[in-house]
């Protein structure tokens, strides 16, 4: 703990000294100074690629922000969701501004964690000691997904209603189990108000609890073992050059945060993220229907499926196919290990990581044409 | 005394996990005790070649008139992964949007991704009444 000097008295300082004083005293400010000077940020020409982690985070905080401005007009039924957006948008002041950046941040937001984690993927971030690191992002990554597919529902639009109705009878496919997942998603058997309560709940109390606490871990481990050096950086020898992460990377990647905030204003003021029709139970799925663009691949994808494969249900393969590369996504540290024992097999990972992104790009751009 | 205390442990968490899980899960709703629904919807209000969704005991139910003139129900639900399907005057077919499965008039799958055909409903038409069986 900080002592005070002698000599100083909280009578002989200006306020803002006599504040500073004050919170040495309590918070050990000293320590968190002293272990900031401490933080050093390796500089080469994948530096870059750091800045992605704090703006995934600059943005989680915006969407964080806009949420809970959201909540004070939100009423989560299926009778009054659509409407009170409606009001919203139409009659409270700025209303349409705070959804938007929540709506395109959303989309933003998805898009800069999955930029981070190709990036720590390629650059191979979560190699020894850094595996939990990867584990804990690619849990984050899944809860990111998560909040996109809960928030989606929750304007209670056609879209979403029936891009929801796919998207929980997904888990129906799952072997032995998929019925009560579903049922348990959908709080019954159809999507109906009760799964809007369970979306809502889920989107505003359990998703951000969860968060916080692998976010936390995250941001823990990447404190406690510092940015990790790409190995083509290390080979090429010589003590890397860093710089203070306060204030030259702060600074760097708060001109970032406030670029990112500019071109988040700028599409909600430019365009505006469109409402749409009130969702109709008893109304045929319109043509066009389809989830956010980061579920596109697996919408797009089940398109392709055939009805059954060697007896099994299509769908049921499909599921068990996704189950299968999220699993092997969080386990990368692990396999690129046991792999890297193999010839060139570290190189066929990272072919399977390119052909993985390839499809994942293209089953969109195919959907949409 | 480990097994004892170990088993308290356990037995603790699962007095706290049970109850939650269950709640997760809802309770099955009661299958509706009719099995004949009259609709609201005139027989002369839906046209040769024309369908529209009608609710039945909470489902939506597919109400459709043949290019023939014959009057048909069909089960709403798209067999592959649950969208509402419509009837497509232009080809005379039952298609659902979602995925771009298709049905013939008699219910069955015959193109995409779905895997079972949509069930049958029985159609009493009296006079302007109609009255849909469940199966």
């Amino acid at each position: 703990m900080a002592k005070r000097s002698p000599s100083s008295s909280p009578e002989d300082l200006s306020p803002l000294a006599a504040a500073r004083e004050w919170a040495r005293d309590r918070f050990a400010v000293e320590d968190l100074q002293h272990l900031a000077a401490k933080k050093q940020v390796p500089v080469h020409r994948y530096t870059v690629f750091y800045y992605l982690g704090g703006m995934a985070l600059f943005l989680f905080l915006v969407q964080v922000a806009t949420g809970i401005l959201l909540l004070l007009y939100y009423r989560p039924s299926s009778t009054e969701a659509f409407e009170s957006v409606q009001y919203m948008m139409a009659d409270v002041p700025f209303g349409w501004l705070i959804r938007s950046i929540h709506s395109w941040g959303a989309n933003v937001f998805v898009g800069v964690v999955f930029i981070h984690a190709i990036s720590v993927f390629f650059l191979k971030a979560y190699r020894a000691p850094r595996e939990m690191t990867w584990v804990t992002g690619a849990l984050l990554l899944f809860l990111a997904l998560g909040f996109g597919f809960s928030g989606y529902l929750l304007p209670w639009n056609t879209l979403a209603y029936f891009a929801t109705k796919v998207g929980t009878d997904v888990p129906a496919q799952v072997p032995v189990i998929g019925h009560l997942l579903s049922r348990i998603l959908r709080g019954g058997s159809d999507v109906t108000g009760a799964t809007l309560s369970r979306f809502y709940g889920l989107h505003v109390a359990i998703l951000p609890a969860i968060t916080t606490v692998f976010l936390g871990l995250h941001l823990l481990l990447v404190q406690r073992q510092g940015m990790s050096v790409p190995r083509k950086i290390e080979r090429e020898g010589g003590p890397p050059k860093t710089m203070p992460f306060v204030p030259a990377f702060l600074m760097r990647d708060m001109v970032g945060w406030l670029a990112a905030i500019g071109v988040l204003a700028a599409l909600a003021a430019f365009f505006p993220w469109e409402l749409g029709v009130k969702a109709d139970p008893f109304a045929p799925a319109p043509a066009g229907i389809r989830p956010e663009w980061f579920f596109l691949w697996t919408f797009q994808g089940l398109k392709y499926l055939p009805a059954t494969v060697l007896g099994i249900p299509g769908e049921t393969l499909g599921v068990l196919f996704l189950g299968a590369v999220a699993a092997i996504f969080v386990l990368i540290p692990i396999l690129d290990r046991k792999l890297s024992r193999a010839w060139n097999a570290a190189a066929i990972l990272l072919l399977i990581g390119a052909a993985i992104l390839t499809v994942l790009a293209l089953m969109p751009v195919k959907g949409a044409a | 005394m480990s097994w004892l205390l170990g088993t308290s442990v356990g037995a603790t968490i699962a007095a706290f996990v049970y109850p939650i899980v269950r709640y997760l899960v809802p309770p099955e709703s009661s299958e509706p005790s009719l099995t004949e629904f009259e609709l609201d919807v005139k027989a002369s209000d839906v046209r040769p070649n024309s369908g529209r969704i009608v609710p039945v005991g909470g489902k939506p139910v597919l109400l459709f008139r043949t290019a023939g003139g014959e009057l048909k129900a069909l089960t709403a639900k798209c067999t592959h992964l649950d969208c509402t399907v419509q009837y497509r005057e232009a080809r005379s077919d039952i298609w659902c949007a979602c995925h771009n499965g298709t049905y013939d008039t008699k219910g069955t799958n015959v193109s995409g991704p779905p895997p079972r055909p949509l069930k049958p409903l029985e159609v009493k038409v009296r006079g302007e009444k109609i009255t849909l069986k469940l199966a």
